[in-house]
This record gives structure tokens, sequence and C-alpha cells, in this order.
């Protein structure tokens, strides 16, 4: 049996704190996904303008930069806002930048612009005329949306999702810079300590590996469902 | 008289940008009556179509469905659009459309497209929803299609399905938008024969259509258009046979 050296429990947590992780980022990048491609669709010149800066802004600037920035200068700015609070109104507000939620909001921030596009894409690839009927009966816009678009965007969103989501859960392992105690980061202390590399990063691969390989089936499995009623060519 | 009418249009303009597509196009309907339009392409036919159902929106004029007239307003960058939302959709409701790429929503089955208007729209309970989509299936000859998606069936059954979608809604008025265009030939008349059938119960049906024999054999009405104004308007008999327009004789040439 493989011998950890007593590090296995702590590298067991490091692998749920990815896998949560990953999850939490990912529940929000779904979200800003779906608004920013709302907005870059939108009718508002505002709203259009505000999320192209968003994609343009994130897409360009490197993940490890953006999450330095985040964790480091949002504690600053968060700190300076809490001064001018408690300044101006009296207000006495504090918020601790922890390097979860720190690396909740970069990753999901990140893969949001990523999510943006995919989603923009997607919804663009909808066929007029299956939201024309809606209208034609009567549907009002939620309900379109709910029952028609979405379910037909979902088609050709998920190829796209499932990249985005395995680039996501390997990106998490950039956590370990800010200092918190994921998998990648208790791999490295270990492997320091005992001077086996192979012994801790090949496990820790190994993990990424089986979750992406099991999330790949599960796509899978979402992609036949999302295509029931899609004829595919020979 | 006015109030019984199940559908007035009157003088309706559209204009897209520049363009004037419609120049002023009228339509009384009595219950019952089936309005064949006929036309060259670009004569302004499908957009009037559209403009029934508020697809599109009339630069001016009314659309009347049974004695309501649709309110208008003009929005901050002065464009004419409908007042009340939620009016437009009671009255599309009440006016189903059959189009000619058939958009049956490809992700439901067949059974799933004809009862979601029905139960979400008019609130039909689900089970109600079920007899009634079953019945129109058998009428339009599918029934054992009906767990079907629409990508495994033939354009003249996605079409029919499309109908019994449309009748699904019991609607006043049903508009059909070039509903055999899309097929291929051999395929044409299984969807002919079941509006004809519609017809012959005293649906109120408008048809934009290519199909003359169709215009000349079943409906009561025809409207010539062309160039966004109708040129010739009347029975059958008068259009095909009688007309008074040049055009509508031309337009008639080829055919004979």
């Amino acid at each position: 049996m493989l011998d950890l050296k007593g590090y296995g429990p702590s590298l067991l947590d490091g692998a749920v704190i990815t896998i949560e992780l990953a999850f939490l980022s990912l529940a929000l990048s779904l979200v800003l996904g779906l608004v920013g491609a709302s907005s870059k669709l939108s009718n508002s010149r505002f709203l259009r303008i505000t999320a192209t800066t968003y994609t343009t802004l994130i897409r360009g600037v490197p993940d490890l930069v953006m999450m330095l920035l985040l964790y480091y200068g949002g504690q600053v700015a968060v700190n300076n806002i809490s001064d001018y609070l408690y300044k101006v109104y009296e207000v006495d507000f504090f918020f601790q930048f922890d390097p979860f939620i720190s690396g909740v909001l970069t990753i999901g921030l990140i893969f949001g612009a990523y999510m943006t596009e995919t989603f923009r894409g997607a919804f663009l690839a909808v066929d007029n005329g299956q939201i024309e009927a809606a209208k034609a009966y009567g549907f009002n816009r939620w309900h379109t949306f709910r029952r028609i678009i979405i379910p037909q965007m979902l088609r050709h969103a998920l190829p796209g999702l499932g990249n985005n989501w395995q680039v996501l859960l390997k990106t998490t392992a950039l956590v370990s810079i800010i200092g918190l105690t994921d998998m990648v980061r208790v791999a490295e202390q270990a492997a320091k300590a005992e001077r086996s590399p192979f012994l801790f990063f090949i496990p820790v691969a190994l993990m990424y590996l089986l979750v992406t390989a099991g999330s790949e089936i599960l796509i899978k499995w979402l992609n036949k469902r999302a295509n029931v009623g899609v004829i595919r060519g020979d | 008289m006015a109030d019984n009418a199940p559908l007035i249009c009157r003088d309706i303009h559209k204009k897209f940008d520049e363009l004037e597509v419609l120049k002023g196009v009228s339509l009384e309907t009595c219950k019952g009556d089936v309005v064949s339009m006929i036309g060259s392409s670009g004569s302004g036919k499908s957009t009037f179509l559209r403009c029934i159902n508020l697809l599109e929106t009339p630069t001016s004029g009314d659309v009347i469905v049974h004695g309501d007239p649709i309110r208008f307003k003009t929005n901050r960058k002065g464009e004419r659009v409908p007042a009340d939302n939620r009016q437009v959709e009671l009255i599309r409701a009440k006016l189903s459309m059959v189009f000619q790429s058939f958009n049956m929503w490809s992700h439901m089955t067949v059974l799933e497209n004809i009862i979601e208007a029905p139960i979400h729209v008019l609130k039909v309970p689900r089970k109600e929803a079920i007899e009634r989509a079953e019945n129109y299936l058998h009428k339009v000859g599918i029934y054992e299609r009906k767990d079907y998606y629409p990508a495994q069936m033939s354009g003249g059954q996605q079409q029919r399905a499309a109908i019994a979608r449309a009748l699904a809604m019991e609607p006043e008025v049903m508009l059909f938008d070039e509903p055999t265009s899309a097929l291929d030939p051999e395929l044409v008349g299984e969807v002919l024969k079941v509006m004809q059938g519609l017809a012959e119960e005293g649906r109120t049906m408008i048809v934009v259509t290519h199909e003359m024999a169709f215009a000349r054999d079943v409906s009561t009405q025809v409207l010539f258009l062309h160039q966004g104004v109708i040129e010739e308007q009347g029975t059958p008999d008068k259009v095909f046979d009688n007309p008074d327009s040049e055009r509508m004789k031309q337009f008639l040439a080829p055919n004979f």
C-alpha cells in the first residue's frame, strides 16, 4: 500500500478544499456567464459596454496576476471602504478576505468571462424561428426564456462549458500561492519535507485526473440528454 | 357586425427603415372565412400576416381581434410599439400561426409541443390538454407519431403536427404563412388536405399561399397583393376568372 508518511489525511483535506473551491467557483462563473451573455446581447448600450469591458479585461490579464491583485488589493480596498464608512457614517464594518473566499471570487470572476463568451455564442445559435413560434403562441418573455431558449441554448453551450470546467478545475491549483491549503499546497510542503516529490505529486495529479475523467463522463451524459431530438448527420 | 368579426385590419402600413412594404392594407373577416393572400414574393403578404399577430409592429393602422383593438404607444426612440404586452400575448393566443418552416420546438416531442401553450398560456389542466392534443393528432392523421421528436419526422408530418399545435389553442383565427412552400412536392397534398378539412369545418383562416388551386377551390375571399397594396380582392371566381387588375391578369397568365 502507498505510504504517504502520515500526510494522507491532510492531503485528503486539501482535496476536499480543492473540490469545494472548484464547485463554488463554477457556480459563480455560471451565474456571471449568464448575466454577462444576457448583457452582451441586450438592447442597453450601458450593459453591453460593461459586459464587454469585463470580458476584455479578464481575458487579457493572467489568472495569477488577477488572483494576487484581488487577494492583496481586495483587502486593501475593503479596508479603505470600511475606514471611510466608519469615519463618515460611524458604521463599523469589517470584512476579512480569507484565501478561500479570494480564491472563489477570483476563479469565479475569471471563468465568468469565459462562460460569458460560451453562453453568448450558444444564445446566438438558437434558431430564431423557435423563439418566434413561442411569441406567436402568446408566451411571455420569461416563459420563452425558460422553456425554449435555455434548453436549446444548452445544447450549444455544453461542449464549451465542459471545457471551461476542466480548465477551471486545474486553475484551482493556483490558490496554493495565496496560502490556501488545498491539496497542491499540502503536497508541496510534504514533498519538500520528505524530499520525495513523486510520492506526493503523482497522487495529486491522479486526483485531478480522476475528477476530470469523472466530469467527462457526466458531461457526455448531459450532452446526450440535451441533444434529445437532434439527429446527427452521418 | 364589427364586434363579432374575428379579425379586422384597417389601413396597415409597415415601413422597414425607408422601405415601405405595406402601403395601407385592410381586411375584414367573418366567422368561417377562408382568406387566401396571393402575390409574388416581396409583395408584402407575409409581412401583412406577421403584422396581424404583432410579430411585426405595424407602422400605422389598427388590428382588431374580436372587437378588441390592439393598443399602441410611442417609445422613447419615437417608434410605435404595443402599449400592453399582456394584451398582445392574450391576442396572440387567439391567433395561432402555422409557419413556413414549421418551427416545431425541436427539444420537445410532438405531444409536448402541442400541450405546451395550452397548459402554460391558456392554463388548461394538463390532463385536458393531453386529451385535446390527442384528439387533434388523430384529426391530422399523425397520432401514432405523438412521441417522436420533430427531427424524426418528414416535413409534411411536421407541418401537420404544427397544425395540430395551432388547433389545440382553439383559436379564433388561424394564420398560415406559406405552409407548403418548404415541403417536397409529394408532401404538399397531405398538408393541403388537412387545411381543406379545417376550412370545411368553418374555421376562420388566413392563408398566405402560392397554391393557386387551394386559393381558388377552398377560399371564400382572395386578396392579391402587389408592392404593398391590394390590387384585387373578392371571391375566388371574381379574382381568378374575371379580374379587373392588369397585374392580376399577368400574375395568372403563367398558370394557364
